[in-house]
């Protein structure tokens, strides 16, 4: 059974913006699977990842979003997290007065931070007693909750657009983080606009017009990607794969 | 059990270090009511304090040069549900001095209890004092609180305060603090408070920058929820070329909590420049998110915020 369903998802906001988001988006992954998740900007990545979170005013008008075969579209945040879904924001917000180290403890306080902040190329000396406040570089931030991610172990890990922001994380960074999910057996959709951090992943996707409008294997996906034919075709010359 | 040991054992539950209270090398002053329990000195430290009619009164000067190397520990309380305690003090440190002063309050059965205190503070030239105080009001909210205190920072001179009411009910508080910074001079005055029940918190901070290049913070973090009422107001002049002061209040409100936030900035030399920031409002959505993606509950998420912000 796949990890993940999406069937056919509409998002429209109330008229506000440009109102349809999603327009019948379907898309499946399998267990442990990282896949990327390729799209320009403004094209609906986030709005996909709030969606299977459970964030508040996320609602689909149609469609359902399934977990290993049941729909989770009734469930907050929270209970969505205990199943196994987490995310990483785009712009990951500050703490006032919680340390590193208690924050990559808040569910799982035996965890080795440590490993953990190796593992996302911070010095651990150095980032435990930090607090995660405005303190943070962006790049640091970024850092820290993707560490925290890798504290979950969870089934499903959306991480949007790790590789983006003002403090650029590497594109080995990113790997490192994907190599660490892989062996917790968590699946990833890695969310991205930039094709080669897509040719990490096993399978890519492409969000366009509010739909995937390609899929597979994330070579064919990125080359498709790069020639912008979605920009313009409206859906019309992108063929469902 | 005697007075003194009742006030240790609540003075330890308040986050007190007993221990320093018999230790020979740390000086403290312990008061219950109007009556000294415990005094001890240190070398470089004077200390002249008296039992009042109402509470206790005391001089205190850290002498010229000394640098206190452990930390000056006053625990002032009353054990009885109802009484008035009023808190006198007046604290030098002389040229060049520096210490740590830690202040615990404790009124953990008060029903009607007033504690009123009146300071006054002079920090010589080149002196540093950091003081910290924590108060324990017990589960009732029975207690007014009225600490008035005026400061003076000599040149390059610092002074760093610590207010901290997080555990138990407030009662009613009404703080009032002045501190003037000369030349050079730095001061922080941080406040954290969490209100419950009918709680009023009200609390009045003023910097006044008067010397060259003196660098001020106000800081105050409150969180208030049930029918607590909060009422900031942070006030900061900058009088002198050079002079950098900022406000920076954040009030989180829950249930049918009312906060307000008042912040006075005033500039009276071009070449001062003073900031502020101010947030109320319920806990942040995103914050909340980001915790309750990582499995926390919406209260627990909400009890995280809080306790980090209060912290
Ligand atoms: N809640 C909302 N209200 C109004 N417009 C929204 C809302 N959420 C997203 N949008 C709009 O939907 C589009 C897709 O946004 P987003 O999902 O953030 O794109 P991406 O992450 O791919 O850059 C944008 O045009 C954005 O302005
Ligand atoms: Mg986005």
């Amino acid at each position: 059974m796949a990890l993940l369903s999406v069937n056919d998802l509409v998002f429209e906001t109330n008229g506000k913006g440009r109102g349809r988001i999603l327009d019948g988006l379907s898309l499946t992954m399998e267990h442990a699977e990282v896949h990327a998740l390729l799209g320009t900007n403004g094209t609906g990545k986030s709005t996909l990842a709030y969606l299977i979170m459970g964030c508040e005013g996320y609602r689909p008008a149609v469609g359902e979003i399934l977990l290993e075969g049941a729909s989770i579209g009734h469930l907050r945040i929270h209970e969505r997290a205990r199943l196994g879904i987490t995310m990483t924001w785009q712009e990951p917000v500050r703490f006032e007065g919680i340390s590193v180290a208690d924050y990559l403890s808040l569910r799982n306080p035996g965890v080795d931070i440590d490993a953990l902040l190796d593992l996302v190329g911070l010095n651990p000396a150095i980032y435990r007693s930090r607090m995660v406040d405005r303190s943070l570089s962006g790049g640091e931030r970024k850092r820290i909750e993707l560490a925290s991610i890798l504290s979950l172990h969870s089934k499903l890990a959306i991480l949007d657009e790790p590789d983006s922001g003002i403090d650029l994380l590497s594109t080995k960074d990113i790997v490192n983080v994907i190599e660490a999910c892989r062996k917790n057996g968590s699946a990833v959709l890695l969310i991205t606009h930039r094709e080669e951090i897509a040719l990490i992943a096993d399978r890519a996707s492409q969000l366009c017009n509010g739909r995937i409008v390609c899929s597979g294997n994330p070579i064919r996906v990125a080359e498709h990607y790069k020639s912008r034919h979605c920009m313009t075709c409206n859906g019309v010359e992108c063929h469902y794969v | 059990m005697s007075e003194l040991e009742e006030l240790t054992a609540c003075f330890e539950n308040a986050g007190g270090n007993a221990g320093a209270l018999s230790d020979a090398a740390s000086a403290h002053l312990a008061a219950s009511g109007h009556r000294i329990l415990s005094s001890r000195t240190v070398e470089g430290l004077d200390v002249d304090a008296r039992e009042t009619s109402e509470g206790i009164s005391a001089v205190v000067t850290v002498r010229r040069g000394v640098k206190l190397p452990n930390p000056v520990h006053l625990c002032f309380g009353m054990l009885h549900a109802e009484g008035l305690q009023r808190i006198e003090m007046q604290v030098a440190l002389e040229e060049g001095a520096a210490a740590h002063f830690i202040a615990h309050c404790i009124f953990p059965k008060a029903e009607k209890v007033r504690h009123i205190m009146d300071a006054s503070v002079r920090i010589a030239d080149n002196a540093e004092m950091r003081y910290e105080e924590t108060h324990y009001h017990g589960p009732y909210g029975g207690v007014e609180v009225v600490p008035k205190l005026a400061v003076t920072v000599g040149r390059n001179g610092r002074y760093f305060t610590d207010f901290t009411l997080t555990t138990g009910r407030v009662g009613t508080l009404a703080i009032d603090y002045t501190v003037e910074a000369g030349e050079d001079a730095v001061t922080e005055l941080t406040a954290r408070v969490f209100g419950h029940g009918k709680d009023d918190i009200r609390i009045r901070e003023r910097v006044l920058l008067a010397g060259k290049n003196a660098r001020g913070l106000i800081k105050t973090r409150i969180a208030i929820e049930d029918d607590a009422t909060a009422e900031v107001t942070g006030i900061t002049e900058g009088n002198a070329a050079g002079a950098r002061g900022h406000v920076d209040c954040m009030e989180i409100v829950k249930d049918r909590a009312v906060a307000r936030a008042v912040p006075i900035v005033e500039v009276h030399d071009p070449g001062a420049k003073v900031t502020h920031e101010a947030a109320i409002g319920s806990v942040d959505k995103r914050q909340m998110e980001t915790l309750m993606a990582h499995g926390l509950s919406p209260e627990e998420a909400v009890d995280v915020i809080v306790k980090g912000a209060l912290r």
